[in-house]
C-alpha cells in the first residue's frame, strides 16, 4: 500500500494497490507524520504500482500539496500509469505543476 | 427495455466497504465480458458514488447503502446506489466539478468522474430522506 523512502531531503512515497477514500486516509496520515518529522524539501508521490484509484487519489495530491506549501516544500507526482491518465487529465491537477 | 438479470445488496456505510461495493458490482458485470477499461470505469464510478454516500449522505456517521445492479438487453448495465442520508440541497451545484463540502482531502470530482466514465447519470435527492444515483453504461459486445 505504501513504502516511504528518505534521501537527500526528498521523501518518496511509493503507492501501490487500490487507492480509495478508505486507503487514502491511512496513507495520508503516514505521509503527513513523516513530512512533519523530516521536513523534506520535496515529497515525491510515485503512482507506478497503483492498480486502481478513484478521485481520492487526486485528493491525496491536493492535500499533500497544501501540506508541503506550509513548510516551503514542493510535491512531485511520478510514474502515472496509462490506465490512470484519464482521471488525472479530468482533474486538471497538472495546473499545479506537480506532474513530472 | 427488458431486464434480464438483477442483483441487490446492502451494506453499512463504512469506508472499509468501498472496495467490497465496487468489487461486488464488477463481479456481477463480468458475465457481459466487459473490456478492462469498461470494468475500470464502472468500478471507479461506483467507488465515487459510494464514497459520496458515506462522506456526504451520512456525514461519516454510518447508515445503510443499497445497491441494485440490472442488466438489460443489448448489454446495458444500470447501477443504482441509494442512501437514506441527509440529501443534497442543490444537485446542480453538487455536480459542478471541483465543488466540494468534503474538506481539503476531497477533490470535488466525484460527479465529474461519474459523468465522464459512464454513459449517463441520474441523481435524485430529498433533504432529510436521502439520495439515489443511477449510472448506466453499455458494454461493448464482443462478437465472436
Amino acid at each position: 500500500m505504501l513504502e516511504l523512502e528518505f534521501n537527500n531531503s526528498v521523501l518518496t512515497a511509493h503507492l501501490s494497490g487500490e487507492l480509495d477514500h478508505h486507503s487514502a486516509a491511512v496513507i495520508r496520515k503516514k505521509i503527513d507524520s513523516k513530512t512533519e518529522a523530516l521536513k523534506p524539501k520535496t515529497l515525491k508521490l510515485d503512482y507506478k504500482d497503483v492498480q486502481f484509484m478513484d478521485s481520492s487519489g487526486i485528493g491525496l495530491i491536493m492535500g499533500r500539496y497544501r501540506q508541503m506549501s506550509l513548510i516551503g516544500g514542493n510535491v512531485e507526482v511520478t510514474n502515472v500509469p496509462p490506465h490512470l491518465k484519464r482521471m488525472f487529465s479530468l482533474s486538471g491537477i497538472d495546473t499545479l505543476g506537480v506532474m513530472k | 427495455m427488458k431486464c434480464i438479470n438483477e442483483v441487490k445488496f446492502k451494506f453499512p456505510a463504512k469506508s472499509s466497504n468501498e472496495a467490497f461495493a465496487r468489487g461486488a458490482v464488477s463481479a456481477f458485470i463480468m458475465q457481459l465480458d466487459p473490456t478492462i477499461s469498461e470494468l475500470s470505469d464502472i468500478k471507479t464510478s461506483v467507488s465515487e458514488a459510494v464514497t459520496n454516500s458515506i462522506v456526504h449522505g451520512y456525514l461519516g456517521k454510518g447508515g445503510e447503502i443499497y445497491i441494485t445492479v440490472k442488466i438489460f438487453e443489448e448489454n446495458i448495465v444500470s447501477i443504482k446506489i441509494r442512501d437514506k442520508g441527509c440529501g443534497i440541497e442543490d444537485i446542480e451545484k453538487a455536480m459542478e466539478p471541483l465543488f466540494t463540502t468534503g474538506g481539503d482531502e476531497r477533490a470535488g470530482l466525484g460527479f465529474a468522474v461519474m459523468q465522464s466514465f459512464m454513459d449517463s447519470i441520474k441523481v435524485t435527492s430529498k433533504i432529510g430522506k436521502g439520495t439515489t444515483v443511477t449510472l448506466k453504461k453499455r458494454i461493448t459486445k464482443n462478437d465472436p
